[in-house]
Formats: C-alpha cells, structure tokens, sequence
C-alpha cells in the first residue's frame, strides 16, 4: 500500500465506489426514477433521470472521496503549534486535465440533452413546436395526425376541450392508450401549469396562449394531474385524476359525453386555441 | 438613584431628552409614519373609475403606494440623508463625516464609519432572517398534515411568499451588507468606502424595505410567492402592493451597494496591492458587486411596471389588452438568475478566503479561483430561460440555454478544483469557520448537481415547480450563503466586535444545523420526484410520511439557530472573552490590526507587497509603511 501513495489511494477508493455506485444506480435506483413509463414522454424523462444520475455518482465520489481522505490524512496532528504545510500555489497539468474534462462532461450532458429533447419530451413547447415527436402511422402506413385535447386552466379547475368531437367540454380528462396527444394548454385568468406526473407532461397554461406539449400515453390507468404554477388561494386544491383507456372505451366515453354535454354546448364559445375576456377597464 | 446616575454623566452631556432631538431612528420613525399618512391622504383623493378600491382594507393602491413611497422619504429624511445635498444647496459647508465617533448612538442613524454600517447591517439582517427563518418553522407546520390543518390557504401562501421573498430580499445582501462593508476597506487598505453616504443609505434602504414586506400582514398578504408572476401580481390584492415596493427598495439598495463596492475596490486600494494580490473574499464581493449593479435596474423596472398596471391601468401584463405575462417572466427572471449568483458568489469567496487559513497553505490556483468567479458572473447572464422551460415560450432557444446553463458548472468547478488543491498536503485545522467551509463544500456539491437535472430540458418537464427545485435551490442558497454566512460570522465577528464566540456551542451548531439541513432538504428531492409540487397547502396523503420526517427536521434546524443566537448573546453579553488581534494566524490584512478596530483603521495606510496566502512562506502582507501622507 505505501507504494500507491496519497494519490493513489484516493484514485482507487474513488474507482471503487464509483464503480459500486454506478452500479446500484443502474441496477437498484433506475426503475424507479420519475416519471415511470407510463408514456413514451415519461420513459425519455425516466432514461435522462437515469443518465443524469449515473453522471453524478462519479463526481459525488470523487469530491466525498477526496475530501473525505484528504481531512483524515492532512489533519493537524499538533494543533497547540501554528506550524505551515508546504507553499504549493498551483499544479499547471491538474488544473488543465480539469477544465478539459469538466468541459468535456458539460459538452456531452448538453449534446445529450439536446438529442433527448428532439422527440418532444413531454414539455409545453408554445404555439409553434420546434420539437415534434414523429407522427403516428396506421397499419396500412397511413399517417395518422395526433389527437388535439384542449386543457384549460381557470381558478382553481383544468377543464377539457375535444375540438375532433364537436368541442365540447367536460371536467374530466380521458386519453385513448397508444394514440399520439397533441394537448394545447391555455388559461382564462392567471398562469397555471398542466402538470400529469405519470405521463410526464408539463405545460404553464398562460392567458392568450396556446401551449403546446405532445405525449403519448402506453399504459391504461389513472394518472394524477396537478396544476404546478401558483396560482392564487387554492391552488393547493387544484388537482385531479384522468384516465387513460382503450380505443373503444375512449370512443364510448366520448359519444357518452356528447350526448350529455350537447344542451350546454351552444353556450360555449366557439373552439379556439385561445381565450380572451373583452378588456375592461384597463387604458392601454 | 438618579442623582447617582447625573453624576455619572461625563460633564457637559445633555439630557437624555435632548440627546433623543436630531437626525436619528426615532425622528426617522415619526417622519416615516407621518409620511405614510401624507401619502395615503393624497391617495385618497385621487379618484378616477378605473382604480381598484379594496374595501377590507379601505386602501386603494394608489394610497398605498404613494403612503410607502413618502413614507421612506420622510423615514430617510429623518434619519439625516437630505442634510448633505441641502446644505450644499445653499452653499453652506457640510459636514463630510456623519456620527464617526465612539458611542452607542452611531448605530441608531445615518453613520459613514463602514464598521458601523456592517455591523447594523449585521444586526438588521439577523433579525429579518430570523423572522423568515420562523416563517419557514410555520410552512413546516402546515405541511405536517396532507389537508389542510394550520392555516387557511390564503395565509398560507402569504407565509410562502413572506419566507421567500425576505430571504430572497434581505439575504442578497446577508453576506455584502455586513462583511463586505465592514472588511472590504480593511483588506485593501482603505479608511472608508468610496461613498460612505450612499453605504449607509443602502442599509437603511433595506431596513424600510423590510418593515414595508412586514406590513403586507395588515392588507391581506400576497398570494404570489417570491416571484410574483402575472397576472396573479395584478389580480392580487392589496398585500401585494408591498411585496412590489418592498423588491424596488431592495433594488435600489443592492444596485447601490453593489456600485459602491466596485467603485471603493477600483479607486482605492493600498499602494501595492495590484489585482492578483487581492484577496478571494474581494475577488467575490466583486464579481458579486457587478451582478447586483447591472441585474438589480431590471428587476427595478420590471416592478415599476407591475406598479403602473396596478395603479394607473397601464396594461404591460395583461393579455387581454395586449400585454403579455411573459414580458414579466423574462424580466424578472433576467434580474433572477443574476440574484441566485448574488447570494452564491460570495460564498464563494469566503471559502477560498478561508481554507488556506486552516489548511495553513497558500490558496492554490489563485488566477483560476479568479477565473472561476468572473465566468460565473459572466454566465450568469445568458441562462434565465432554464427557469421558464416549460412555459410555452418559443421552443428553439431551449438547446441554448440548456447549454449555457450547463456551462456554469465548469467555473463553479474551478472553485472546487481550488478549495481541494488547498487542502492537498495541508495541515488542516477543525475550527468552527472551517467546519462550515466544509459544510458547504459538500451542499453546494449536491445543490450543484442537482441543478443539472433542472437544466435539462426533458429532465426538467419532472422536476420543474416540483419540490425537487425546491431542494435544489435550498442546497444551494441556504447550505452555500448561509452556511458561509455562517462561517464568517464565527471568524470575524472576534475582529468585529473584539469578542471571542464560544467555540463549544459554535460546534454544537454546526453539526446540529449540518445534519439537520440534510436531513430537511435531502428528502425533498425524493418529494419533488414523488410528484409534489411547491407551494401547495395539500398533498397526497401517501408522501406524508416524508413530509413529517422533513417538518421534524426542520424544526430541528430552527433550533440549531437558536444555539447560535444562544451562543451569540453569551459570548458577546456574559462570557466577553477578549479576542486576540489574530485569533486565527492568518496573513491577511484585517488581522494585522487591533481588535476592535479603531474607528480610522490605519494609522499609516500600509504598502502591500504580497497576497495574502504566503502560509510556509517567507513573507509578510505588509511591508514598510508608505511614506506618503494617508490622505483621505
């Protein structure tokens, strides 16, 4: 051991637990990072958690590590005496090896986050997505145009506009399973955010704007949909379940919905991306 | 009884009475309340249909404002601030010192000896940290219980944001506004700052400041949190208009603390101390300086603007008449992420300045520290978008700010690079200050790290608004500022104030409030990925169990201030433990003097002729004495 030095100790401790850690991560930990894989939105978040992880764990380490050995090893034995360490003011080759490796991890982490985000990611992208999942194909290979859901945020309620079935709009939120969504998120007062935490979407809903966040959901079953900005009293209150279900029973619920909100239906103002009170009171 | 104390009295001192008559707090509390009261009365009657009247409060907000805005007039007024400018107005000689005497009367008004403000500083900002400190006590309680169970929601969220916003306000300055203002002058060489009026103006600025936050409590809080996002901002009531107010001050106050620091560095350093001998605290408190001169007008304008909506009907933020609530996203956070950097470079250079002392080792790679410090502050500037990922702002600028953002972690690196090359082969020594230094190694390392998940951008759709950022930006500002913060107290508050702090309890409060902090906030992060979001008064009941354990830790941490607030009173009232002009052994400048420092610190201003890490070397800071006259 004495021939491995301070250095060397450290480097195989570190090598160790890193090695150890890593694997954990990858092994223990990975499946259960969020946001699951209730969505191909949500299982990109869960990859990049889980990268994002595995990055850490080295660096973690590294810093534990070294100062971990480094405050045991170079302690002041004799604290009764004021007595100096070596004048050592810089180390030109270290110093270099560290910014080319920091610089090096940071490149790869933001080329790495840049491809993940390619396919949409699940975030509220605005009116004009720059980043749009590949479109959904029939058998025949066909392609299929993503289904539009409308959320609107309002004090202290999302509701849910289906412009493909006549526009109407309930309190409930259910999704047709493997069917690509195109969710347009927008707000009638303040700024809240659509956040469904299994599927992995996230969108502020602003007043006059169309946000808007593509998922697809895999998996039936409930989901938890919060809103995530705040947004006034109760905005702890402000939270839901949704549904995503079969092909058939979407169309089901659907033709079920219509039915029932067709009375109300002609008081609605007409489908937009957008809606507006009228300015009141205000000059500008 | 009272002719014992007469005759105490040195002969020729006035009467108490008459010694309370003048320029000081209590003319300036009179004139500040007897200006709220102008202002409000003026308020009242303007009248026009537009204007928004809260009849709970019998306020509207122009009243509001104009009470806040001639209230801190007449507060600064009284406090002796218009003296200068007047009597140079008339053309009568002024005065250029202001209470730069001995006494206790100097802490209690407009005084220009730097010692004296960073010590009120000291004391000001303690005591609105302690206040937001029990705030946070106060969400934890609520949070204890999945429904609601403490307070109504609205108070609630009026806790949130007194928590935030006051720490956010009253901190930026926690570690400039003390330290920097008592040690700047004294690390390089200087009798005073370079407007020693305007120092004292920016205390006393974030002193109204904070008593104006206060009063929201009487005009029905606000419901916003730190950031004050519109149109919740406008749509708000009356509370709000004293979050508006109180972030202008603040505002002003750091914008001119911040112009004042460069200008005191730049001008008037000691012959010989040439930029790459200037110690790493300075090199912090500059690169901190520049943020707070150049962020701060933005944030300023940014609220002005908030104000005009609320008042005048002006319509900047509101998008059924053309406004946009983006235009406030982007402005604020473009002062926002500037701030967070405020708060953390100066912790920065207190590590820096500090593990060469107790490692008894030069600082290694002093030109990277410095490079790294600059980068950051430069950085800092081109990210602010990582805060509004998700808000459906134009998408194709995302790879760029994640880039951009992720870049900052390669000059924050060069700290760590530097604060472990110090300690490589040191003699390192235990200390109190030493200990929090490490402290924030490590939560910085985690507040760090977990940044990068926030910077990604698919990563971030999960955390964003989550208690994960939350964690994050606590691992950050409370374990990077405030445990420097801390570190700083317990090294130079021996210089400050002469006195020793108990070094027992000191350590009694580090472990306690080190693992206490990382038992608080180290669970929010598995919270924030469980789904729940901030700002919240219910959560699903399956996370209560965490949130307990959380709650249970917190409190625990309130408590670890306490031991230090115990400490503090002890040490400085019953143990007077007299420090040694230099209990640490350290070669920077401020050592070299007395403790206390006398009140024009430099009988000769000294001629540096080296930086002040020469530990195992043969040098001193100081070499002969100037022979030029030390002119002011």
């Amino acid at each position: 051991m004495t021939r491995l030095g301070d250095f060397g100790r450290i480097a195989v401790i570190w090598l160790v637990t890193s090695t150890v850690g890593m694997v954990l991560v990858a092994t223990v930990l990975a499946p259960h990072l969020p946001p699951g894989g209730a969505s191909t939105e949500a299982s990109g978040q869960r990859f990049d958690n889980e990268v994002l992880t595995l990055v850490s764990v080295p660096i973690v380490a590294m810093i534990v590590v070294y100062f971990g050995y480094v405050l045991i090893a170079f302690r002041e034995r004799e604290p009764s005496v004021l007595a100096d360490g070596p004048p050592i003011r810089g180390h030109m080759r270290t110093q270099t090896i560290w910014i080319v490796v920091t610089t090096l991890t940071v490149l790869f982490l933001a080329a790495f986050g840049t491809y993940e985000l390619l396919g949409g990611s699940g975030g509220g992208q605005g009116p004009n997505p720059a980043f749009v999942p590949a479109a959904q194909t029939t058998a025949a290979g066909v392609k299929r145009e993503p289904l539009q859901v409308q959320v609107i945020g309002q004090q202290w309620q999302f509701t849910f506009r289906y412009p493909s079935f006549g526009g109407f709009e309930t309190a409930q939120l259910v999704l047709p399973v493997d069917r690509q969504i195109e969710l347009h998120v927008t707000s009638l007062d303040v700024i809240h955010s659509f956040w469904a935490y299994k599927l992995g979407v996230k969108a502020d809903a602003n007043p006059g704007v169309d946000n808007i966040a593509y998922v697809t959901p895999k998996h039936l079953g409930s989901f938890d949909l919060r809103c995530a900005e705040l947004c006034g009293l109760f905005h702890g209150y402000m939270f839901d379940t949704g549904r995503v279900v079969s092909g058939a029973d979407f169309a089901k619920w659907v033709a079920g919905q219509r039915a029932f909100m067709q009375p109300v239906l002609k008081y609605l103002p007409p489908f937009e991306h957008s809606y507006l009170p009228e300015p009141t009171i205000r000059g500008g | 009884m009272s002719a014992t104390q007469t005759e105490a009295q040195p002969a020729g001192r006035p009467p108490l009475w008459r010694r309370l008559v003048g320029f000081n707090l209590l003319t300036a509390v009179l004139l500040g309340i007897g200006g709220y009261y102008l202002g409000w009365f003026a308020g009242h009657h303007i009248h026009a249909a537009s204007l928004g009247f809260f009849a709970d409060t019998d306020q509207n907000d122009v009243s509001l404002f104009l009470g806040y805005v001639l209230g801190v007039v007449g507060f600064l007024v009284g406090l002796g601030f218009a003296n200068y400018p007047l009597s140079r107005l008339l053309g009568k000689p002024a005065s250029l010192r202001e209470k730069e005497t001995e006494g206790v009367g100097r802490y209690f008004g407009l005084c220009t000896d730097h010692k004296v403000v960073g010590m009120q500083y000291f004391v000001g900002i303690g005591i609105f940290f302690f206040f937001a400190g029990l705030n946070a006590m106060l969400i934890r309680f609520e949070l204890l219980r999945p429904e609601p169970n403490v307070w109504p929601a609205g108070n609630y969220l009026t806790l949130v944001g007194l928590h935030g916003t006051m720490m956010r306000g009253m901190m930026t300055s926690g570690i400039l506004g003390p330290f920097a203002n008592y040690l700047v002058p004294l690390m390089i060489g200087a009798r005073r700052m370079a407007f020693p009026r305007i120092e004292s103006l920016t205390f006393w600025l974030l002193m109204a400041a904070g008593v104006i936050l206060t009063t929201t409590i009487f005009f029905g809080g606000f419901p916003t949190g730190w950031t004050g996002y519109q149109p919740l901002n406008d749509q708000a009531q009356a509370g709000m208009d004293s979050y508006i107010v109180f972030f202008a001050l603040v505002g002003l106050s750091m914008m001119l603390l911040g112009l004042n620091m460069l200008a005191t560095v730049i001008t008037l350093r000691a012959p010989g101390l040439t930029w790459t001998r200037l110690p790493m605290f300075v090199w912090g408190v500059i690169s901190t300086a520049v943020l707070m001169l150049l962020a701060a007008p933005v944030l300023i304008g940014v609220l002005s603007m908030a104000a005009l909506d609320r008042t005048a009907q002006t319509s900047y933020f509101v998008a059924s008449a053309g406004g946009s609530s983006y235009l406030f996203q982007n402005l604020f956070w473009v002062f926002g992420h500037p701030e967070v950097y405020i708060l953390a470079l100066p912790g920065f250079g207190i590590v820096l300045e500090l593990l060469p002392v107790f490692a008894r080792k030069p600082l290694w790679g002093y030109r990277l520290a410095v490079a790294g410090f600059l980068g950051v502050s430069l950085l800092s500037w081109t990210v602010w978008q990582h805060h509004i990922f998700v808000s459906g702002i134009n998408s194709d600028l995302r790879p760029f700010y994640m880039l951009s953002t992720e870049l900052i972690s390669i000059p924050t690196g060069f700290t760590f690079l530097c604060a472990m090359g110090t300690l490589w082969r040191g003699r390192i020594r235990f200390t109190v200050p030493m200990l929090f230094c490490l402290g924030w190694v490590f939560n910085f390392l985690f507040g760090g790290l977990s940044g990068i998940f926030l910077s990604d951008v698919p990563s971030d759709v999960t955390s964003h608004g989550s208690f994960f950022s939350m964690a994050h930006f606590h691992y950050t500002i409370m374990g990077g500022l405030i445990f420097t913060f801390f570190a700083a107290i317990y090294y130079w508050l021996p210089k400050m104030t002469g006195l020793m702090l108990n070094e027992l309890l000191g350590k009694v409060h580090f472990w306690m409030m080190f693992v206490a902090f990382n038992s608080t906030f180290a669970p929010l992060f598995a919270l924030g990925f469980m789904g729940m979001p901030r700002r919240v008064v219910t959560y699903p009941s399956n996370l209560q169990a965490l949130n307990v354990w959380v709650s249970a830790s917190a409190f625990v941490l309130g408590l670890s201030m306490l031991v230090f607030l115990v400490n503090l009173v002890y040490s400085m009232l019953f143990a007077r433990v007299p420090a040694p002009a230099n209990p640490w052994g350290s070669k920077s400048l401020e050592f070299q003097l007395p403790s206390p420092v006398p009140v024009h610190n430099f009988d000769r201003i000294p001629v540096i002729t080296g930086d002040p890490y020469g530990y195992g070397e043969d040098t001193t800071v100081i070499g002969a004495p100037a022979l030029v006259p030390a002119g002011e």
